[in-house]
């Protein structure tokens, strides 16, 4: 059986790029080294150029031996698109992606959220899904001991923990019966979040990368939330072998925060929100290029449209020059 | 009197043609999906949020998302300034008109427990409100990225002076015309709404459907135009 896997990284068909390319281009080998589907590929088959966009309702193939995805369903034996989106094909696995949806999470997705209710052993948390998320009691680090069972007396002070309000980074751990995402914190890495600001872009435009956790050179610590969620903070210095149990659940800013720290904080939200008006993909790179091309503007003007843009521009082209 | 002698209608159109349309999708930032779409001097803005979290745990269906229709007009809307009650029975009515044209072609199993909230805002009013607030939410829905079936595509058609026409404008509504409003799945043709307040005798209901339909039809073009730009837009955005 043949087996091609599509680039990881831009998930989009771009039509200049290398890794593109060769996956297109093993894609099609695979469709003609299938035989038996050779005049779908070329006939009624799904349309080879770059961008196939569809509506819903609209027909993508009428070829039997592909499989529906998301984003389709079946009407007389043909695949029929449900969204308007673009077309993603993995061999036989045809699916539609629309491109400003709500989050749909995978296990493993780094997630940032806020909690909404605080229930029995459980906290429900937003991650801009179609359900809220679910962080059992169980599966948080508790304070005093890294492992250490759960107690009755945990469960009466879950406030303490997380209250409303709160927001939280965490890690998708397993799906529910209906849908639902059940959350972790069980690691150091994850928990409350302070010391910075909340921004919320299209969840389309975090891509599934090594680490979303980053420390820019401005000083400035970014969580990248795969759900669209963004927490830019104060860099805090990390020793993962002495952390104080406790503090992972303060509800205090540190007290060094300097007036040029929080400047810096509002610069990168800035930088993030120009780049999410312009529908640009967001990671720790174009974020750096994006904060040097701010730098020549002041704080209070980078709302503005024509600005936001000119900072957009500015940041894809350092990229596009960076990768030659 | 309205027809002049070339058989044109009051505001020189000729039967079977739609007034000017105008449409865009994305036009609110907080909404997951939003549309504002004009039939002639008929303004309606569409706001969807959602799926998400059911906020009434009563109505929760465990199997699919529950679909919730508010509908608003704005005190400015039409001539006479008069502001409308959130209770107003034929605001409700309406609102219920429009859940029940989505409810088979959202995809609603989809999206288990949770709610699709669709907020309609009726900017100006010159006739055909129920069409355009059905073609707004359809453009609002797919901008949400909501499973649909098809599109859903709503036209009026009447007996206006002796002859069928379609998109009737505010004066031809009001001078005792019967009108029909449908709404289609362009694609299959199917009728998932249709809706007639006045009587309509039995051998001109074949010709108004008729002329309804090939209605739906012209604005599917215009909604499919609308959403296609925007999603190529994004996608070629997203390539950069």
């Amino acid at each position: 059986m043949n087996v091609s896997f599509h680039s990881p990284a831009p998930r989009t068909a771009i039509s200049g790029s290398k890794a593109h390319r060769q996956s297109k281009q093993h894609g099609l080998e695979d469709m003609e080294l299938d035989g038996d589907h050779e005049d779908g590929a070329n006939g009624s088959g799904v349309k080879a150029s770059t961008l196939h966009v569809v509506t819903p309702g609209e027909v993508i193939t009428n070829d039997t031996a592909f499989m529906r995805g998301h984003g389709t369903y079946i009407e007389n034996e043909k695949v029929v698109s449900s969204v308007a989106g673009v077309v993603d094909r993995v061999n036989k696995l045809i699916s539609v992606r629309p491109l400003h949806t709500r989050y749909t999470g995978e296990i493993g997705d780094v997630v940032v959220g806020r909690i909404t209710e605080v229930a029995q052993k459980r906290w429900k948390v937003d991650v801009s899904a179609r359900q809220d998320a679910i962080l059992m009691l169980s599966s948080i680090n508790l304070p005093g001991g890294v492992q250490r069972r759960k107690q009755e007396s945990d469960e009466l002070q879950m406030r303490s923990f997380f209250m409303e309000g709160d927001l939280v980074v965490a890690e998708v751990q397993a799906f529910f019966g209906d849908g639902a995402y059940s959350l972790h914190t069980r690691s150091l890495k994850y928990g409350k979040l302070r010391n910075g600001t909340f921004i919320s872009v299209p969840p389309a435009l975090v891509q599934r990368c090594k680490s979303h956790f980053h420390s820019l050179a401005c000083g400035v610590d970014v969580i990248l939330g795969l759900n669209g969620y963004i927490w830019v903070s104060a860099h805090v210095p990390q020793n993962l072998d002495e952390i104080d149990t406790e503090l992972v659940y303060s509800n205090k800013n540190k007290e060094d925060i300097t007036p040029r720290d929080r400047e810096s904080i509002a610069r990168v939200g800035n930088c993030i929100r120009a780049l999410a008006d312009e529908f640009i993909f967001i990671n720790d790179t174009i974020i750096s290029f994006a904060y040097e091309a701010s730098l020549q503007y002041k704080l209070k003007d980078m709302n503005k449209k024509e600005i936001m843009h000119a900072i957009a521009t500015e940041a894809t082209t350092a990229v596009d020059n960076m990768k030659g | 009197m309205s027809h002049n002698q070339i058989g044109l209608r009051i505001d020189g159109r000729r039967p079977a043609e739609l007034r000017k349309i105008t449409s865009t999708t994305c036009v609110l930032s907080q909404a997951d999906g939003s549309a504002y779409l004009e039939h002639g001097n008929t303004k309606v803005l569409a706001a969807v949020y959602g799926p998400r979290e059911a906020r009434h745990r009563a109505l929760v269906l465990h199997d699919r998302a529950i679909l919730n229709v508010e509908l608003n007009v704005a005190p400015f809307s039409s001539g006479e300034r008069r502001r409308r009650s959130k209770n107003d029975k034929r605001l409700l009515e309406m609102a219920s008109f429009v859940k029940q044209t989505f409810e088979p072609v959202v995809i609603a199993t989809l999206y288990p427990r949770s709610q699709i909230d669709i907020y309609l805002q009726v900017i100006q009013h010159d006739g055909g409100t129920l069409q355009a607030c059905i073609n707004a939410t359809t453009l609002a829905l797919i901008d949400a990225g909501i499973a649909m079936t098809d599109y859903v595509c709503a036209c009026t058609a009447g007996w206006v002076e002796r002859e069928a026409a379609i998109d009737l404008n505010y004066i031809e509504e009001s001078s005792d015309t019967s009108e029909v409003t449908i709404a289609m799945l362009p694609k299959s043709s199917k009728i998932t709404l249709a809706q007639m307040e006045s009587r309509l005798h039995v051998d001109k209901l074949e010709e108004v459907f008729r002329l309804a339909g090939e209605g739906c039809k012209q604005m599917y073009e215009v909604m499919d135009k609308t959403i296609r730009d925007r999603a190529e837009d994004l996608a070629r955005k997203m390539t950069v």
